[in-house]
């Protein structure tokens, strides 16, 4: 009886309150991951959807669909959205939900941070989309090259939508960085030493690390460039001592390690996925941890390999072109990691591995194209074709949305307690997997034979017909995929077959508690002796801990950061609307600095420095 | 492992770096820095093609008054120590005493630095040099202002007798983003105004 009366005590003590409020109140981590989720793949249907605009214009030959502005506009917000406003956020997603569940907390370390980078998230979102509804998207390329995303270029307010909403969303991604890595470094369950920590957890840590060194190049780059096109400064103008390719230092030194902060927690869903559905314990986990580790370091040496073509010293080009050589070797680590555990396992082709799998292939030929690009020469004479566009492709497509959708296969039925059809995700996978292939394999062929990227049309009789033709119909049987993947995810909610806490005997901490996990996550929280800590047989450490909330408070564990060892009880902060009233009054500044509204600016930053105030100010839970 | 028995007699109280808010502040310090470190990276990426630097016709930055400033600016940070181990002998007549001359330094660093610009013979928007120098100045200024505000409100919390020898963490924290500040303006002032003279 004792132990109902806790369970009754942890459900009113975590239940989001009030409850009518909820969706602006809570601080759940579940819940604000579902959003990301969500909010990420309608991002990510709308940049599909761009997409798929651009492939019909590029058709036929001398296609007239779209004009070359309303093309510009779409490259660059496709560009945009898969990058910002769907990669990195839908990964963020699954880091929300899994990450704490992973490490046996009970949330976040700080809960309420997250619920304000979920808002800002989709505040930044709506401001970078709000440029279609006044018909002046930004149309500088989704790295917005100055002087073409100059005043003189682009006379439009497009750019301005385009900085000011990604320094927006920067405090969103550096906020939910910081909350990753002191998470994961705080509070993680009794036991879960560093040489434990699942690999999933690894490529969070690396990835939310290299957010924290590299977003800030981006919002300086993003803040100078407004500066230059609404306030006068010569940053990146030549004709008054400014550098164009300052600019490109700056949105590299972010832009090439971002391709790993999208490309490593994805990684991170296959090291846990491959395992489970091979049925053994990751073959060189050690080796993958580290390979995880040195390609976040290495990516900070790479970003001139964006460059080659722009007149720098040879001696800066032999360097960057033999680090970015080296990144293969930790890439080509896990990959044999990964083929050898399905190797010497007995893999379960279920959907989640089959998408795996299929990344695999697809990244081994992006990786090798990359390499390719790694020669100096090989860049500078196929730079800004379409070849660039299929390797690209490969490496964030495949390497990256092939594990999303296993990672959405796999931890969809813990979200929402049923599992999909398999039969059908199979089918999902071959029509994605196809319609991928057509899409972008011609494309390699096409871009040798010269075809720039970024062309709104091109004359027939250069051979580039058939290849284009056949890449349109390649994207529509990519979209029907990913039709194909709602309608299964949909048709899941009603009718899956109930998931049960662990469908696929999987290894890590998430798995031991029900579908959907309680507000609370788990009753007594659970201790860890081994990596795989659901495969193990160990008996629970002492007795239960944090079964029973102490004074009506929410709580969990702090944890040392090596070892794990229990160091204090951490009380979590209760349900508040503060973190989206904080948003809110950002997206304002934002819109303030936008119209250029100084008092609008000055309001909306004088109630974010209250709103502070008011959120750091100790609540009955945590007197300092 | 036997801790995990003791439960019970787990702490809540957090402190340096048991505290998940330490941590936190470390992160954002190291953001920050690197933001920094990107604008002190433009600063010298400009100068790289200029055969003279700050460009012909304007003079070098005065160096006395930045020079008391970064007195003031650094010397702010003996105080707030003093804050940080006043706090931990639970002495809050001295931590509220020692927090004052700490944030009365720092405001006068800022209005020198306001004075400076009041003064400064040149605007932002004359060429890519005077560009540079007042974005990092700027950005540094928003620093120190943000610091001054975190420690009036926590000053406000030390009168209000939120602190104790055993929980005082907001001072804590508050002194790793005010030695942070005071640390960045080292390199600004080698950069903006101490490089100029070397280099010429």
């Amino acid at each position: 009886m004792a132990a109902l009366a806790d369970r009754e005590l942890l459900i009113k003590v975590w239940e989001t309150h009030p409850k009518a409020l909820s969706p602006f109140v809570t601080v759940d981590h579940k819940k604000i991951g579902a959003r990301y989720l969500v909010t990420a793949f309608l991002f990510f249907l709308a940049g599909g959807i761009e997409a798929l605009v651009m492939r019909t214009q590029l058709a036929l030959p001398e296609n007239r669909l779209l004009d070359p502005e309303t093309y510009n506009q779409l490259f660059s917000m496709h560009g945009t959205t898969m990058i910002f406003l769907f990669a990195t956020p839908i990964l963020s997603g699954f880091g929300n939900y899994v990450v704490p569940l992973m490490l046996g907390a009970r949330d976040m370390a700080f809960p309420r941070l997250n619920a304000f980078t979920y808002w800002v998230f989709l505040f930044s979102g709506l401001f970078i989309y709000a440029s279609f509804l006044i018909g002046s998207a930004p149309d500088g390329g989704w790295f917005a090259y100055t002087p073409l995303s100059g005043k003189a270029a682009s006379p439009g307010p497009g750019l301005d939508f385009w900085a000011l909403g990604l320094v927006l969303l920067g405090i969103s991604t550096t906020a939910g960085a910081l909350n990753f890595i002191v998470s994961i470094l705080k509070v993680r369950a009794p036991g879960m030493s560093v040489d434990r920590l699942p690999l999933f957890i690894w490529n969070v840590l690396v990835t939310a690390l290299a957010v924290i060194f590299a977003l800030p190049a981006l919002t300086l780059a993003c803040l100078l460039l407004e500066l230059d096109r609404n306030f006068g400064t010569h940053f990146f103008d030549p004709a008054a001592g400014g550098s164009a390719l300052l600019w490109q230092h700056l949105f590299w030194f972010f832009g090439h390690p971002d391709v790993y902060i999208i490309f490593l927690p994805a990684v991170g869903i296959v090291s846990s996925v491959v395992p489970v559905f091979s049925r053994r314990p990751m073959v060189g986990h050690t080796f993958v941890a580290l390979a995880t580790v040195t390609t976040g370091v290495l990516s900070f040496g790479v970003w001139l390999h964006h460059m080659f073509a722009t007149g720098l010293p040879p001696i800066a080009l032999s360097f960057f072109g033999v680090v970015t050589t080296l990144i293969a070797v930790p890439a080509g680590v896990q990959i044999i990691a990964w083929i050898t555990t399905m190797w010497s396992g007995r893999p379960v082709w279920r959907t989640p591995l089959m998408f795996a799998a299929g990344f695999i292939v697809l990244f081994l030929i992006g990786g090798l194209t990359g390499v390719m690009f790694a020669v100096v020469p090989f860049d500078q004479q196929i730079t800004d074709s379409y070849f660039v566009v299929a390797h690209f492709h490969y490496v964030l497509f495949g390497g990256a949305v092939f594990p999303i959708f296993a990672g959405l296969y796999y931890w969809l039925p813990k979200m929402t307690g049923r599992l999909m059809n398999d039969r059908f995700g199979q089918v999902n996978f071959w029509l994605m997997f196809t319609g991928f292939n057509l899409t972008f394999m011609p494309m390699h062929i096409v871009g040798m034979l010269g075809m720039p990227r970024r062309v709104y049309t091109y004359p027939t009789g250069l051979g580039w017909d058939g290849t284009n033709l056949a890449e349109t119909v390649g994207a529509f049987l990519l979209g029907v995929g990913i039709l194909a993947f709602i309608a299964n995810f949909l048709w899941s909610l009603k009718a899956g077959e109930p998931a049960g806490p662990n469908p696929w005997f999987a290894n890590t901490l998430e798995w031991a508690t029900s579908s959907p996990p309680e507000d609370y996550n788990f009753e007594v929280m659970p201790t860890v002796a081994g990596r795989d800590p659901l495969w193990d047989t160990h008996d629970e450490l002492g007795r239960p801990i944090l079964a029973r909330p102490r004074a009506l408070q929410r709580e969990t564990l702090g944890t040392e950061l090596l070892e794990a060892i229990p160091q204090n009880v951490l009380n979590m902060p209760q349900d508040t609307p503060l973190p989206f009233v904080l948003a809110f009054c950002l997206a304002v500044l934002f819109v303030g600095l936008l119209l250029q509204q100084i008092a609008l600016c000055l309001l909306a930053g004088l109630a974010s420095i209250v709103v502070v105030g008011a959120w750091l100010w100790p609540g009955k839970e945590a007197q300092a | 492992m036997s801790a995990v028995a003791a439960e019970g007699r787990l702490p809540t109280a957090t402190s340096g770096d048991r505290a998940p808010a330490w941590w936190g502040m470390l992160v954002l310090i190291a953001t920050e820095a690197t933001f920094f470190g990107a604008l002190i990276f433009s600063y010298f990426y400009l100068a790289l093609d200029k055969s003279q630097w700050p460009p012909a016709g304007i003079k070098p930055p005065e160096l006395a008054r930045p020079l008391i400033g970064t007195a003031l600016l650094w010397g702010s940070s003996l105080p707030m120590w003093w804050a940080e181990h006043s706090a931990r002998k639970g002495l809050m007549g001295r931590v509220a005493l020692s927090l004052a001359v700490s944030m009365g330094m720092s405001t006068m660093f800022f209005l020198i630095q306001m004075l400076e610009y009041a003064t400064k013979e040149f605007g932002p928007q004359v060429n890519a040099y005077t560009s540079i120098f007042y974005a990092i100045t700027a950005f540094h200024g928003m620093h120190v202002f943000v610091a001054l505000i975190m420690s009036a409100v926590v000053q406000v919390r030390v009168w209000l007798g939120h602190f104790t020898a055993e929980r005082h963490l907001a001072i804590q924290v508050l002194g790793l983003y005010w030695h942070f500040v005071g640390l960045v303006w080292v390199f600004i002032l080698g950069s903006l105004y101490i490089s100029p003279h070397l280099l010429q």
